[in-house]
């Protein structure tokens, strides 16, 4: 009796002991929920759900601060794959500003002072310039964020919808209604 | 008798070659004009390099390569260069494209060309070279590089595969090429085979040509080619895949995800290895190939037609029949329908095929699937079509991706035997195309995360950077001040010293650096007013609606980002 006693008191001693050094050992940096929810929400970094970026809104979600339905640019994609993630039920969209087709930022060039305001706003750093110098957007880097729009002092930033051309075109879903059996 | 493989599944549609295969490769007539795409290859659009109004000779090249997959694009004839511009392309998507319009001038004057007489005393990169600037592409179908394919990793190739089978129905360009041109087929195959190192050469030819089979046959002994077989394989649909002619060929199964390099074979078609010929040895570019012009036309042939020849003028020359409601590019199974007949002949362009309601009759509405698995035994690639379709048309595309869509060649058979007549392939590229599309914007995504989170990291650092900046002044101000205490000055320098350190030295910078902003904006406005855009009159009120709505919110976030800035000037 007391043996067994013993074995298992030593057993259950051993395996805390390894469970208390996993702990330690196998730490996990910040909250892995957060990342998995950062990972399916579009990184425009635009604001537009109410918090100053994607993981801030993350954060919310994981705390259950925020609803998952407020992305603008993620659309009902990303309300279906937050739900889908979180295993909760789809709601449509429930922000202020509502999901529009991708865009990027255009900076008519004759008019820029140079004044660097717009660098400063850009969240993932895709406007190239420097001060009195002409500034350009890198497309291929602009998410569309819009952020840059206001703070320029002359108005130059327009946003260009991204139009549809041979390398982005995607087949159609087929058309052809299923006729049930008669 | 060399002994052959077998695929799995495959089917037996009517092949319909006969009508277009009995009459000899006809030069077309010189086309009114000339469209040409500056995207014919997979990979990298090529760059324009000439100008409207510019004479251009026939070879010269008016579209350079860009990037490292790409392919350059030439002038077919000689002429003039009327339109760089946006148009119709065959592409399934009706969009427009950038494409080069040329008006031939009748001279079809050649540019110099560059020609070898001894091909094997070149170096292999610049034979390589000279293939990407001829614009050799394959011309089965897939417009891939070749350049880019002839190339064998630590000459791992053994087997280099032919294709000559033309398994789709209709098409007879393959089969015409090689009864009349064996002998330069060869030569390029002997080229292709140098580039890669491989043994031996296998070509592939499906049983229903006899003739071009006899003609491959006698030109291998006629060249004395060694190591080099024509070999005539069972006509089964679509034995003139890649991995279905391979694995007929060799019995190599290339598995799911792998590539046949990996295992020793690189597939080529044969007028690729034609073209390669022509550009090594004649520094001829691809500026024409061999087109079928069959289906609902009085003379269903085969042209040599120059690239960008427009559809309609290259049918003309077969008769088209009047009741004809438009035309598919390749075959009857794997081809798309050209959104227009005005756009070129491309280099993917192996096959017309004018359409009518009793060749073609209206697809039969679709019915549920029944599950009757009649598609899984037709399936070359021994997929489960049936769960595909489930997956797809439910756009479950995780799951279609987990029962290996990206195996599906699209060669229709599936559909094909369909009793429920499902059009199955198009629900395939539906999902294919609609997880690129997820995927690219997934990558974009991530990079845009990577930027930003850079981007938080360097403002931290930058404030660090300040911060220990102030730091270490103050610290400096201070050991100064506690000299200074420690040994006085003499009092007519300390005078000296304070009108020196009284002087105001930050307003009046800031405030001229303020009034020169100013001054900047105000220019810009003034500019702005002058050159203001043309098209903001005459706005539809949805327009209209618009913008008042966007100037709504941009007022906001002005106000936003004003009311924010008053809040940092108190703290
Ligand atoms: S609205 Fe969406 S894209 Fe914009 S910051 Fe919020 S989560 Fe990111
Ligand atoms: S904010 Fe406007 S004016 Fe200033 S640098 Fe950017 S584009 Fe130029
Ligand atoms: S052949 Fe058609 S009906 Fe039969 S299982 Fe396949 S998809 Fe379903
Ligand atoms: S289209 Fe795809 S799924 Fe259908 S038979 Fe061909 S390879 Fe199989």
């Amino acid at each position: 009796m007391l043996s067994a006693l013993l074995v298992m008191a030593a057993i259950a001693i051993a395996l805390g002991a390894v469970l208390g050094f996993a702990a330690i050992k196998f730490h996990v940096e910040g909250n892995p929920l957060v990342e998995k929810i950062d990972a399916v929400l579009p990184q425009t970094q635009c604001g537009q759900c109410g918090y100053p970026g994607c993981k801030p809104y993350a954060t919310a979600i994981a705390e259950g601060a925020a609803d998952i339905n407020l992305c603008p640019p993620g659309g009902e994609e990303g309300i279906h794959k937050l739900a889908d993630l979180l295993g909760v039920d789809f709601k449509p969209f429930g922000g202020d500003t509502a999901p529009k087709p991708k865009a990027v930022a255009f900076i008519d060039e004759n008019n820029c002072i140079g004044c660097t305001l717009c660098i400063q706003a850009c969240p993932v750093d895709a406007i190239a310039g420097a001060a009195k110098q002409m500034h350009t957007i890198i497309a291929a880097e602009c998410t569309g964020c819009e952020l840059c729009v206001a703070p320029c002092p002359v108005d130059c930033i327009d946003m260009v919808e991204i139009e549809e051309n041979i390398s982005n075109w995607k087949w159609k879903y087929p058309v052809y209604p299923l006729r049930p059996a008669a | 008798m060399r002994s052959l493989f077998k695929f799995h599944g495959g089917i037996h549609p009517a092949s319909n070659k006969a009508q277009s295969n009995h009459k000899p490769i006809t030069q077309a007539a010189l086309p009114s004009r000339l469209v040409i795409p500056l995207h014919q290859h997979v990979g990298n659009s090529a760059k324009p390099i000439v100008e409207a109004g510019q004479r251009v000779l026939k070879g010269q090249i008016i579209g350079a390569p860009e990037g490292h997959v790409s392919s350059a694009v030439h002038a077919p004839t000689s002429g003039v260069i009327a339109a760089i511009d946006m148009q119709q392309v065959a592409h399934p998507s009706g969009i427009p494209d950038l494409c080069i319009t040329l008006i031939p001038d009748g001279d079809d004057e050649w540019i110099a060309r560059e020609s070898c007489d001894d091909w094997q005393a070149v170096a292999h990169t610049d034979l390589r070279h000279r293939l990407r600037d001829a614009g050799v592409v394959g011309l089965g179908g897939a417009a891939f590089p070749s350049d880019m394919k002839l190339y064998s990793h630590k000459h791992q190739i053994k087997t280099l595969v032919l294709n000559g089978a033309e398994c789709e129905p209709y098409i007879t360009c393959d089969d015409l090429l090689m009864r009349e041109r064996a002998a330069e087929i060869l030569q390029g195959a002997e080229i292709m085979r140098a580039l890669l190192y491989a043994e031996e050469v296998l070509i592939g030819i499906e049983d229903n040509k006899p003739e071009a089979i006899a003609a491959m046959r006698s030109a291998i002994l006629d060249g004395k080619h060694q190591n080099m077989e024509a070999v005539a394989v069972p006509t089964i649909y679509p034995g003139g895949g890649a991995k279905q002619l391979i694995r007929v060929l060799t019995g190599i199964e290339v598995a799911a995800g792998m590539r046949s390099t990996n295992l020793g074979v690189q597939c080529f078609n044969v007028g690729t290895a034609y073209s390669t010929w022509r550009a090594i040895r004649h520094g001829e570019a691809l500026i024409s190939r061999i087109v079928t012009v069959t289906g609902n036309v009085g003379q269903p042939q085969n042209f040599e037609a120059l690239l960008g020849t427009p559809v309609n003028e290259l049918v003309a020359q077969a008769g088209p029949l009047p009741d004809t409601r438009g035309y598919i590019m390749g075959g009857p199974m794997m081809g798309i329908r050209l959104p227009s007949a005005e756009v070129g002949v491309i280099k993917a362009t192996n096959c017309l095929i004018a359409m009518s309601d009793s060749l073609f009759p209206p697809a039969l509405p679709a019915l549920p699937c029944i599950r009757c698995t009649r598609c899984v035994d037709v399936c070359p690639a021994e997929l489960q079509p049936q769960e595909l379709f489930w997956f797809a048309q439910s756009k479950n595309l995780l799951k279609a991706q987990e029962y290996h869509l990206f195996d599906c060649i699209e060669c229709g058979a599936c559909s094909y035997v369909c009793p429920s007549n499902i059009p199955l392939v198009e629900y395939y590229r539906f999902a294919k195309s609609e997880i690129w599309a997820q995927e690219t914007s997934k990558k974009a995504a991530d990079a845009a995360r990577e930027r930003h989170e850079y981007r938080e990291l360097r403002i931290e650092r930058e404030k660090q950077e300040k911060a220990d900046k102030l730091a270490a002044k103050e610290k400096a101000a201070l050991e100064a001040k506690a000299l200074k205490s420690a040994a006085p000055l003499p009092p007519a320098v300390e005078g000296a010293n304070v009108s020196l350190y009284d002087a105001p030295v930050d307003a009046d910078p800031e405030n001229t650096m303020q009034l020169k902003i100013q001054a900047a904006i105000d220019h810009a406005k003034q500019q702005a007013a002058v050159s203001k855009p043309e098209n903001t009159e005459h706005l539809t009120p949805q327009q209209q609606a618009e913008i008042a709505t966007i100037e709504a919110r941009r007022a906001r976030i002005r106000e936003l980002a004003l009311s924010s800035a008053d809040e940092h000037t108190k703290e």
